[in-house]
């Protein structure tokens, strides 16, 4: 026997959506163009689970596809310069063979959420975790250089001059008085 | 983090100059407000006056009243301004004069080009790389960029 049915796709979608928000406790209103209104600010990990669970009914958040998407580039960045060990040369293959999607791809979502090119955001992360080093752990301009991949210290010394317009000695310098003048003039 | 929108403030107390740089946030794609103060006494009048805490204030050096290093130190010794960023800008660049702003706290010290486009370039730069600090949660004591 055959049972015909007729679907209001938009109800059944709304019915979906609300049973999934209240799992979740969000305080929200559901307006008329398949637009959620939030009532509170909604931390990322949720947002992110949110945007999973929704999926798997074949509802897609629409503005912030490219923002999860950008912060997979970001933590697989993260971890590569974690791992200090794996050559940054790859990092277009590699983050293509994270994301299942080719690089070009990957590279225009990434520059449009973030204003910035993948390549220049390497660069400014790697010249912050050389200033971190430099600081806080005392190491040397050539330990650091070996740490964060450079190819020589003049490669790293360059980079950091051309990104800070400082080189890291003045920084180190600069900085240290700043830390100092913070804590003996500001409290 | 997601930002909603940038919030700058200007302090500049020439009038042509601000017109200027109004023109060049124009063009920054991030979504922003811009409060323009036309000295230093504005500027602290209303950073202590409004409710929101601007994200990045762009501050002139030289101003009548109160020179933008006189409202560095104070919005400094403010303990409900002192993150917010401060890129200080100057028509002369003095090694002393960029690092006493920097050990006072600015982040940014930038020379002011005489080409709009070179002018367009940094601002722009400045901005967007603000934008990083605040999403990416990088340690601002450590922001420092001299142009």
């Amino acid at each position: 026997m055959n049972l015909h049915l007729r679907y209001n796709l938009d109800k059944i979608c709304r019915a979906v959506l609300k049973e999934q928000l209240d799992k979740f406790g969000f305080r929200y209103s559901l307006s008329d163009s398949a637009c959620v209104y939030f009532h509170d600010q909604i931390p990322d990990d949720k947002y992110i689970r949110l945007y999973e669970t929704l999926q798997k009914y074949g509802i897609e958040i629409l503005d912030n596809k490219k923002a999860v998407m950008v912060q997979r580039v970001k933590g697989i960045i993260s971890n590569m310069l974690d791992n200090c060990d794996v050559p940054l040369m790859k990092i277009s293959a590699h983050l293509s063979n994270e994301l299942g999607e080719n690089y070009r791809t990957i590279a225009q979502i990434f520059s449009e959420t973030c204003h910035m090119t993948i390549e220049n955001y390497i660069i400014m992360c790697k010249i912050e975790r050389a200033k971190q080093l430099l600081l806080n752990e005392a190491l040397s301009l050539t330990e650091i250089s070996y740490k964060l991949n450079y190819s020589s210290v003049a490669h790293l010394s360059n980079q950091f001059k051309k990104i800070t317009g400082l080189t890291p000695s003045s920084f180190q310098r600069i900085a240290v008085s700043r830390r100092h003048f913070k804590t003996t003039m500001l409290n | 983090m997601y930002l909603d929108k940038l919030h700058i403030v200007l302090a500049e107390d020439d009038q042509d100059d601000r017109l200027l740089f109004n023109n060049v946030f124009n063009h920054v794609k991030i979504n922003h407000t811009l409060k323009m103060c036309e000295d230093g006494i504005e500027l602290m009048d209303y950073l202590r006056n409004s409710e929101d805490v601007p994200d990045i204030i762009f501050l002139d050096l030289a101003m009548p009243g109160k020179s933008g290093i006189e409202c560095l130190t104070e919005i400094k010794k403010d303990e409900r301004l002192r993150d917010i960023t401060i890129a200080i800008y100057s028509t002369t660049s003095v090694k002393a004069t960029i690092e006493q702003a920097f050990i006072l706290g600015a982040n940014v010290f930038l020379k002011k080009p005489n080409e709009y486009d070179e002018l367009k370039k940094i601002l722009t730069e400045v901005i967007y790389i603000n934008w990083q600090y605040i999403t990416e949660g990088f340690n601002k004591e450590n922001f420092m960029i001299s142009y």
